[in-house]
């Protein structure tokens, strides 16, 4: 369960959430929706713990540990998982070694045994290939000449593999044709659990047609505004961000 | 790839500076100073033939009149000649037969080092592991060298360079001061007149060296100046693989390093040389560390020989340091592919020149430059084409990487052609380590540590491809251990 408890956060000393509380309960999928410039992407960054944005007031806990006095690697190993809107390009650093090495830092660091090459080689190729992705393509450096698309199923690739207990999907639906949307999608279904959160930031309905959320948010000026099932999405296409933005002032 | 991993591990587990213990070895001193009795003693110390002694003297006569070199993007206190050790030897009354007549503490220096200098150790580890024939330099001699009978076998000549002037004079002699003549430069010129050890190789016409060589050197002593010299022929046909590892101890004063390597390539034949360089770079403060000023050089002097220059420079306070290739035979080839980290205080001026002189030859450069600390690191090459050499060609490739805020790195290419008929490409980017980077990696799971180690050796790759495999791994962790901390 992600508890968020008005989160109060400034970047180069502007306030950009102001005093956000939410619930996510273990096992559903929450959306947070809003205009831009809301603070949608800077909740995700808060919470994975990039520097430059300072916590002035609030709490952030996943499943009771506290996230916010934690690294960022350290909050990756309590189970946290960002998905970039704009996957970095790493350089010389093949897929497949980058991976490998982020799951078993990970492990050591909660105390697991590191898991081995082939058993990792078995697993990563089960993966690869319900996402469409080919084995050549992770012996490349990741991300590095990759497209759009390719950089988002790599994304869902290492979440897959990292099977973190919380996963933030930070506009995973930018930049994507509508056949990579479908195959990225199915991806991220696959991965709800009764055991994993998932908290979806987006600006569009679009990507809920294929990831059906239990309950959606609407962030308007740094604040949860407003609730609702499903059906929200639809409302806000209709309607757009209009009606809520009176609200926060 | 397990070596990342281990490079992590390493990183974690060490101090930056894992070789700064000293020995404790009784020693023998020529006294400070140089002039030209200290030439003649040092000579006469290897029981030199007189035209050596001759030789050596015409070099000092000629440093004397020689200026210090100051147009290299370097800022260091300057060397006082007058106030160093220019000879020191591990006291020993006779030459040692075997390992067991070795003083116990110096082969306990390299056992820490890590450099196995018992055959047996070496033959007793996994079968089918690679072999490797060490020459071991202690200060200003060389200690032992192992497998010299088995390579004996073969052909070929691997022993100290003051052996070779005893057992193969004419060999020495013919070959001595033919690619790097004695006035040179300035630190060559130096090394000429007093250098008192090094490594000696011949692999004669066809063969292939049945394992790889390398040279450790050490230096121990204080106040000392370390000036080894390195010579290798491969003769028509021949084929080598050659590695150098350098340590030293941590020490207030800065010490002096002025090598000389030669490699002569004849027909067809190829020297792969790689060096790992590790001398202590100095404290925090840009206190102490290595002078390293060397000249190292090959003639590719027939056609269709090959060289190959790899260089992990992650050590010295100042690096000052342009291994090059002479292009003469025609369709000979010359590589550079060179790792500098700078750390700290750390200054390196360091490249390569390759003159291309014969038809249709080729070379390539991949240099890789990081700073980090209040480092500055610059990349220094000259290309050139002689009017002769039609069909020439050269590919460069410098890339530089920042860390932090405080370092600098610099990239100063000269590309010459006297002929219309040379093609030069010259590629270069400079780029700092990304926090965006650095951020995704991290929260993947990575320490800050852990990320900088992969993001740099992500950036080194295309060179650590070139060395040896098992070097590969070790400048893999060197990289990561010289930058521990850089990232604030």
């Amino acid at each position: 369960m992600l508890n968020i408890e008005n989160l109060t956060v400034s970047v180069d000393d502007k306030t950009i959430l102001k005093g956000l509380t939410l619930d996510v309960p273990t096992g559903e999928v929450h959306a947070i929706m809003g205009p831009n410039g809301a603070g949608k992407s800077t909740l995700g960054y808060t919470l994975a713990g990039r520097s430059n944005y300072e916590v002035t007031a609030g709490s952030a806990t996943l499943n009771g540990e506290d996230l916010l006095d934690k690294d960022v690697h350290e909050r990756a190993a309590a189970g946290l998982y960002l998905s970039f809107q704009y996957p970095l390009e790493i350089p010389g650093v093949p897929a497949l070694t980058f991976i490998r090495t982020a799951l078993n830092a990970q492990r050591k660091l909660r105390g697991e045994d590191e898991m081995s090459a082939p058993e990792f080689l078995k697993t990563t190729r089960e993966v690869a290939k319900s996402l469409k992705i080919d084995m050549d393509m992770l012996k490349r450096p990741l991300n590095v000449g990759f497209s759009g698309g390719e950089k988002k199923r790599m994304e869902v690739l290492q979440m897959a593999l990292l099977k973190p207990k919380f996963l933030i999907l930070d506009e995973t639906d930018s930049g994507l044709d509508i056949d990579a949307l479908k195959v990225v999608s199915e991806g991220v279904n696959a991965l709800r659990a009764p055991d994993r959160g998932m908290l979806v930031i987006t600006h569009y309905q679009r990507l809920l047609d294929h990831i059906t959320p239990d309950r959606i948010h609407i962030l308007v000026d740094g604040r949860i505004v407003h609730s609702g099932g499903p059906e929200l999405a639809h409302e806000l296409e209709a309607n757009g961000y209009d009606q809520y933005l009176g609200e926060a002032a | 790839m397990a070596a990342v991993k281990e490079t992590i591990d390493t990183v974690q587990k060490l101090e930056t500076y894992e070789h700064g213990f000293v020995s404790d070895i009784e020693m023998e001193f020529a006294p400070k100073g140089l002039n030209a009795d200290i030439v003649r003693f040092i000579s006469e110390k290897k029981n030199e033939p007189e035209w050596m002694l001759q030789w050596r003297l015409d070099a000092f006569e000629r440093w004397q009149s020689m200026d210090e070199p100051d147009w290299a993007k370097l800022n260091y206190k300057r060397v006082d000649y007058q106030d160093l050790y220019y000879y020191a030897a591990p006291k020993q009354k006779v030459a040692p037969k075997s390992l067991d007549e070795i003083d116990p503490e110096l082969l306990r220096t390299y056992e820490k080092l890590g450099i196995p200098l018992k055959e047996q150790m070496v033959l007793a580890g996994v079968e089918g592991a690679p072999k490797y024939a060490v020459d071991a330099v202690f200060d200003s001699v060389s200690v032992v060298t192992t497998f010299k009978d088995e390579l004996k076998k073969s052909g070929v000549i691997f022993c100290s360079i003051s052996e070779a002037l005893r057992e193969y004079p004419e060999l020495v002699r013919k070959y001595l001061g033919t690619v790097v003549p004695q006035s040179d430069n300035y630190f060559a010129a130096l090394n000429s007149a007093v250098f008192s050890d090094g490594s000696f190789v011949y692999i004669p016409p066809g063969v292939r060296c049945p394992m790889e060589l390398s040279t450790y050197f050490r230096i121990n002593a204080s106040e000392t100046g370390q000036f080894e010299r390195t010579l290798i022929i491969a003769d028509k046909g021949a084929y080598v693989s050659y590695l150098e590892g350098c340590t030293a101890p941590m020490r207030d004063e800065n010490q002096l390093h002025a090598a000389v390597v030669e490699l002569v390539v004849l027909e067809d034949a190829e020297i792969k040389y790689s060096t790992v360089q590790n001398w202590y770079p100095g404290d925090a403060e840009g206190k102490g560390g290595i002078y390293n000023f060397v000249t190292k050089r090959a003639d590719c002097r027939e056609p269709r020989a090959k060289v190959s220059w790899t260089q992990v420079e992650t050590g010295s306070a100042i690096t000052w340091k342009y291994p090059s290739c002479i292009l003469r035979g025609d369709d000979s080839v010359g590589e550079f592919y060179s790792i500098a980290v700078t750390n700290g205080h750390q200054q390196a001026d360091t490249g390569t020149k390759m003159i291309h002189l014969g038809k249709n030859t080729r070379s390539r450069i991949i240099s890789k430059g990081i700073s980090a600390g209040k480092s500055s690191n610059t990349y220094r090459g000259l290309v050139s084409a002689h009017a002769r050499a039609a069909g020439a060609r050269n590919f460069t490739q410098c890339d530089s990487l920042l860390i932090g805020k405080t370092c600098a790195a610099h990239t100063v290419p000269y590309v010459e052609a006297d002929t219309a008929k040379a093609q030069f490409e010259h590629e270069a980017t400079t780029t700092r380590l990304s926090e965006d980077q650095l951020f995704y990696a991290m929260q993947r799971g990575l320490s800050q540590e852990e990320a900088v180690a992969l993001l740099v050796n992500g950036f080194v790759r295309d060179v650590l491809q070139e060395l040896p495999m098992e070097f590969a791994v070790e400048a893999q962790k060197l990289v990561a251990i010289s930058l521990e901390g850089s990232v604030g």
